[in-house]
C-alpha cells in the first residue's frame, strides 16, 4: 500500500527533471499510472469483499507513536477505487484538455501529488499520518486552483481555498492530538476499541468540535462552503477531480472513518444532521439561480456533500448504507457532468447557460454522457442514482418517529432542487435550437468525450445490476462505517411503497421546477443581493480586518524611531517587573543588618548624584562627558571602600581612557539641541523615574534574600590550594574562568581593530554622500 | 550605606533611561554608560558589601583566616567594565564617523524610511 501511495509522489518528482519529455511525445504514459493503481486496487476487491482487512506497518517516529500505518478495509477501498478510477478518466481527459499548455508538466506533477496525498488520507491507519496527507491535499489543491496564475481571480480563489482548508487543518490537528493523547494511541483501529472511553471523556465536545471544523472546511459545509464555488477557477479537469469526486469527499471520509470512534452520541449526530441538513438545502436552492454551468455544479456538489454529512449524522444503519452508496453515485455522475462542462467550455468558450442550446446536434456522444449523468443525478429508475435516492428516503423514513416526517420533507425538497439543477447542467445546453455560431463545432478528440461517457455508462450498469457493486464494495464500506454487519442488499425493485412514491414525485416536481425555472441574469442578480450577509462576506471581511489590524499594530511598534522603541520596551519592562514586584508583597527594612555609612561615603555619593544631575540637564557636551567621568570615579572610590581593589583599579583606568577618547573625538561637536516639547520631557522623566524606582525596589528586596555562598567559598578556599593564587578575583578570571576571559580579550581586540580602522578610514568625497 | 547605594542605583537607572529616550546620539551613549554603571553597582550590592576585607589571601597563609568580600560579583563586574569599554570606545568612534558623514548628531537624520512608510 505504501508503494501505491509513493508511486504518485515519485513520478511527480521525476517530472521536475524529465518534464519536457512529457510535454511532447511521452504524455501518453501519464494516464497509465492511475490506471495501473486502479487495477491494483481492483485486485483487492475479492479479498475485501470476503471481509479481509489488509494492514501494513512501517516505523517512522515510533517514540512519538507516529508510524506509516496503512489499513485497507471496505471504506478505504471504495475511496481508493474512486481516486484511482476517476483519476484515470481525468488523466486521459486532461491530457487532451490541456494539450500544448505552457505548464503541462507542472499540471500533471500537481495532479499526481494530489492523487498520492489523497490515497494517503484514505489508507492511513495513523491519525497523524492521515493529517500530513490531509494537508498535502490542501497544498496540492492550492496549486491546482491557482494553476492559471496569471489570472488575479484564480490566485485569489486559490488563496481563499487554502486559508479556509488551512484553518480547518489547524483545528483538525488540535483535535487529533487531543484525541490521541486521551486515548493513548494514534492508531485508528485501536481508537475504535476505545469508543466508550473517548465519548465519555469530559473534553469530548472540544475535540469533536475541532475535528468537525476540519471536516466541514474540507467538505465545504455551511458556513465554510464558499471556497468551493471560488475554486471553480481551476481548469475543469481539476474541478472534476478535486472538487466533486475526491478532495471535498476527504471531509466525508474523515467523518465516516471517525463515526465508529466518536459517533453515536447526541452531539455528533445532531451537529452533523443540522449542519449537513442546512447545507444541502441552502446549496441546492442556490444552484437553481446560477447561470454558469460550473457554478451550478459547484452548488449542487456542496448540496450533495451536505446530504452525505446529513446521512452520517442520522447514523442509523439505513443512513450509513445510503451514504456509502451515495458517495459512489455522486462521484460517477458529478465527474461526468464536470467533464461535459469542460468539453462545452473548450468548444464554445462559454459556460453561460443563457447562451448555450442545441448542442446535441454537434456533440452527440457528449450529450449521451450528460443525459445519463443528469438522469442518474435525478434518480430516474434503472440508474444508479435511483438506488441512491431510494436509500436516502429509506433512511429518513426510518429516523426516530418525531423527526422522520421533517427529515423526509427536507430530503425531498433538497432532491427536487437537485433534480432541477442536474437537468440544468446536463440537459439544458443540449436542447433547443442550435445557434448559428455553434454550427461549426465538431467533436473533440475521443480521449475527451470517452471518459465521461464511460463513467456515465457505469452509472447505468450499476443501476441495472446494483448487486454487482453493492455486495462486493458498498456492503463492506457500510460495515466499516457502521462497525458491524449492515446486511445490505441493493435491489432495483422494492415493490410499490412509500419510498417509490416519494422518489417518483421528487422526479416529477423536479422536472416541473426545471421547466419553469429559466436561467437568467436577473435571477442571478437577485440572489447576489444577499451576498452582503453571506458567510463569505463576513469571513473575508474578517480576514481584511485582521490584515488592517496587523498593519496598524506593526506600524505602532515599528515606527522607525529608536527612542520610541526604547520607550515601549522600557514601559513594558516596567509593567512586567512592577506587576511581579506587587505580587511579591510588601518590603520591610531591617536596619540592624545594614552597614552604617560614614560621612565621606555620604559626601562621595552626593557628588555622584550632583554629577548625574548635571549630565541630565546640561547643554554642553564637554560638561556631560566630564560629569560621566566624575560618576565613574565616585564609583571607583566606592569600590575602594568596600574591599574591591581590582575593580577600583580597572574602573579608574577605563574611566580615564573613555573620557580621553570621548574628548579627543567629540570635542568638535556643537552643544546639544533641545527638540522635545516640555510634555514629552515630563513623560520621559516619569517613565525614567518609574524604571529607577522599580529597580531600586528590586534591589531592596534582594538585599533581604538569603545569599548562597557555596561557590564563593569554594573559590575562596581553593584559590591557593588548587590554583596557586592569593588574589581570588584574579584567580577566578584567569584560571577558573580562563577561557571566558580569553574570549573577552578577543572581543576587545576586535573592538580595537574596529576603532583603529574607523579612525584610519578616509572616504573619498564622492563616497561621503 | 546599602540604602544610599540603592538610591544611587535607582537614580542612575532613571538618568540612563531618560538619556536613551533623547534624540542625540551622544546622550544615547552616555545613557548606556550610566545604565552600565548602575548595573555594576547593583551586582556589587547583591554580593553583600563588606568593608575593608578584600578577597586576597594573606601573605603568610594558604587559606583565609577571616571573613572576606564575595569574589564572584567582583569577577563579574570586572568583566563587565572591560567589555563595556570595548562597546563605548567603538561607539564613540562610530559616532564621530557618522557625524563626519551626515553632519548631525540627531538620530532621526539617520532614518531612511521605506517608500511605503511615507
Amino acid at each position: 500500500m505504501l508503494f501505491t501511495v509513493l508511486t504518485g509522489l515519485i513520478t511527480s518528482s521525476l517530472l521536475v527533471p524529465f518534464g519536457k519529455f512529457i510535454k511532447t511525445k511521452w504524455s501518453i504514459l501519464l494516464p497509465f499510472i492511475p490506471v495501473l493503481l486502479f487495477i491494483v486496487y481492483l485486485l483487492y476487491v475479492p479479498d475485501v469483499a470476503s471481509g479481509t482487512n489488509f494492514l501494513q506497518h512501517l516505523p517512522w517516529v515510533p517514540s512519538l507513536g507516529i508510524n506509516l500505518d496503512f489499513k485497507l478495509d471496505g471504506l478505504s477501498l471504495l475511496f481508493a477505487l474512486l481516486i484511482t478510477g476517476i483519476g484515470s478518466a481525468i488523466f486521459f481527459y486532461a491530457r487532451t484538455y490541456l494539450r500544448g499548455h505552457q505548464y503541462y508538466d507542472r499540471f500533471f506533477g500537481y495532479l499526481l501529488l494530489f492523487m498520492s496525498a489523497m490515497l494517503g488520507v484514505v489508507l492511513s491507519n495513523n491519525i497523524i499520518t492521515l493529517f500530513i496527507f490531509w494537508e498535502l491535499t490542501s497544498i496540492s489543491s492550492f496549486f491546482l486552483i491557482g494553476f492559471n496564475n496569471d489570472n488575479a481571480d484564480s490566485r485569489k480563489s486559490a488563496l481563499t481555498a487554502l486559508s479556509i482548508t488551512g484553518i480547518g487543518g489547524f483545528f483538525l490537528l488540535a483535535g487529533l492530538v487531543l484525541l490521541g493523547n486521551i486515548a493513548g494511541t494514534y492508531v485508528i483501529s485501536d481508537l475504535v476499541a476505545q469508543h466508550n472511553i473517548i465519548t465519555s471523556h469530559q473534553l469530548y465536545p472540544l475535540f469533536v468540535g475541532f475535528i468537525l471544523i476540519g471536516a466541514f472546511t474540507k467538505s465545504a459545509q455551511f458556513p465554510f462552503h464558499f471556497w468551493l464555488p471560488g475554486a471553480m477557477k481551476a481548469p475543469t479537469p481539476v474541478s472534476a477531480y478535486l472538487h466533486s469526486a475526491t478532495m471535498v469527499k476527504a471531509g466525508i471520509y474523515l467523518l465516516a472513518r471517525f463515526t465508529p470512534i466518536l459517533g453515536n452520541t447526541d452531539l455528533w449526530n445532531y451537529t452533523l444532521m443540522i449542519v449537513g441538513g442546512f447545507t444541502m438545502l441552502y446549496a441546492a436552492i442556490h444552484a437553481l439561480f446560477r447561470i454558469d454551468l460550473k457554478a451550478i455544479l459547484a452548488y449542487s456538489t456542496i448540496s450533495a456533500l451536505g446530504v452525505l454529512t446529513f446521512l452520517l449524522g442520522l447514523g442509523s444503519k439505513e443512513a450509513i448504507v445510503a451514504a456509502s452508496v451515495f458517495i459512489l453515485v455522486h462521484a460517477l455522475y458529478k465527474a461526468t457532468l464536470f467533464m461535459v462542462t469542460g468539453i462545452i467550455d473548450h468548444e464554445t468558450h462559454t459556460r453561460d447557460l443563457t447562451h448555450l442550446s442545441g448542442l446535441r446536434k454537434v456533440l452527440a456522444p457528449v450529450f449521451i454522457a450528460a443525459l445519463l449523468a443528469a438522469l442518474s443525478s435525478a434518480g430516474v429508475p434503472l440508474t444508479f442514482g435511483f438506488i441512491g435516492k431510494d436509500l436516502i428516503y429509506e433512511a429518513t423514513l426510518h429516523a426516530p418517529s418525531h423527526l422522520a416526517l421533517w427529515l423526509t420533507v427536507l430530503a425531498v425538497t433538497t432532491n427536487v432542487a437537485l433534480v432541477a439543477a442536474g437537468f440544468m447542467a446536463g440537459i439544458k445546453p443540449f436542447t433547443g435550437k442550435l445557434p448559428q455560431a455553434y454550427e461549426k463545432i465538431h467533436l473533440p478528440y475521443t480521449s475527451m468525450w470517452l471518459p465521461p461517457l464511460i463513467l456515465a455508462i457505469l452509472g447505468l450498469v450499476f443501476g441495472c445490476f446494483p448487486g454487482l457493486v453493492g455486495d462486493l464494495l458498498n456492503h463492506r464500506t457500510a460495515n466499516s462505517i457502521w462497525g458491524g454487519e449492515t446486511a445490505m442488499h441493493l435491489k432495483i425493485w422494492h415493490g410499490v411503497n412509500t419510498v417509490l412514491l416519494l422518489s417518483l414525485s421528487t422526479l416529477a416536481i423536479g422536472t416541473f421546477v426545471y421547466l419553469i425555472n429559466k436561467p437568467s441574469i436577473l435571477k442571478l442578480a437577485a440572489i447576489e443581493k444577499f451576498n452582503r450577509i453571506s458567510p463569505q462576506r463576513i469571513i473575508t471581511g474578517y480576514a481584511y480586518d485582521i490584515k488592517r489590524f496587523s498593519n496598524w499594530y506593526t506600524h505602532l511598534f515599528h515606527d522607525g524611531y529608536l527612542r520610541s522603541y526604547h520607550f515601549k520596551i522600557i514601559l513594558f519592562a516596567e509593567l512586567l517587573l512592577g506587576y511581579k514586584l506587587w505580587l511579591s508583597g510588601p518590603i520591610s527594612i531591617d536596619f540592624s543588618v545594614l552597614t552604617p555609612p560614614s560621612w565621606y561615603e555620604v559626601v562621595i555619593m552626593l557628588v555622584l548624584l550632583g554629577a548625574l544631575y548635571i549630565i541630565v540637564t546640561t547643554k554642553s557636551r564637554l560638561t556631560s562627558v566630564v560629569s560621566t567621568s566624575v560618576i565613574g570615579y565616585c564609583i571607583c572610590l566606592m569600590f575602594v571602600f568596600y574591599s574591591a581593589p581590582d575593580l577600583a583599579m580597572t574602573q579608574f583606568t577605563i574611566d580615564t581612557l573613555t573620557t580621553v577618547l570621548f574628548v579627543l573625538v567629540l570635542y568638535k561637536l556643537p552643544s546639544f539641541m533641545n527638540f522635545a516639547k516640555k510634555g514629552i520631557l515630563v513623560r520621559d522623566a516619569v517613565v525614567a523615574l518609574g524604571f529607577g524606582t522599580i529597580l531600586a525596589l528590586i534591589a531592596l528586596r534582594v538585599l533581604y534574600e538569603p545569599n548562597t555562598t557555596e561557590i564563593s567559598s569554594f573559590y575562596g578556599e581553593n584559590s591557593y590550594l588548587l590554583a596557586k593564587g592569593k588574589n581570588v578575583v584574579n584567580v577566578i578570571l584567569v584560571d577558573y574562568r580562563g577561557i571566558d576571559t580569553m574570549f573577552e580579550t578577543v572581543v576587545l581586540a576586535i573592538a580595537a581593530l574596529g576603532v583603529y580602522s574607523l579612525i584610519k578610514l578616509r572616504l573619498k568625497s564622492s563616497e561621503k554622500e | 550605606m546599602e540604602l544610599l547605594l540603592i538610591l544611587v542605583i535607582g537614580l542612575l537607572y532613571a538618568g540612563g533611561v531618560y538619556l536613551i529616550l533623547r534624540r542625540s546620539m551622544v546622550k544615547l551613549l552616555l545613557g548606556i554608560m550610566l545604565l552600565g554603571n548602575a548595573t555594576n553597582i547593583l551586582i556589587f550590592l547583591l554580593g553583600k558589601i563588606t568593608k575593608a576585607k578584600p578577597p586576597v589571601i594573606d601573605e603568610s597563609y594558604k587559606i583565609f583566616q577571616d571573613i572576606y568580600a564575595d569574589p564572584i560579583p567582583q569577577a563579574l563586574i570586572l568583566t563587565a567594565i572591560v567589555i563595556s569599554f570595548g562597546l563605548t570606545s567603538f561607539a564613540i568612534v562610530l559616532l564621530k564617523r557618522v557625524y563626519a558623514l551626515v553632519d548631525s548628531d540627531d538620530l532621526d537624520d539617520l532614518n531612511t524610511p521605506e517608500e511605503e512608510d511615507l
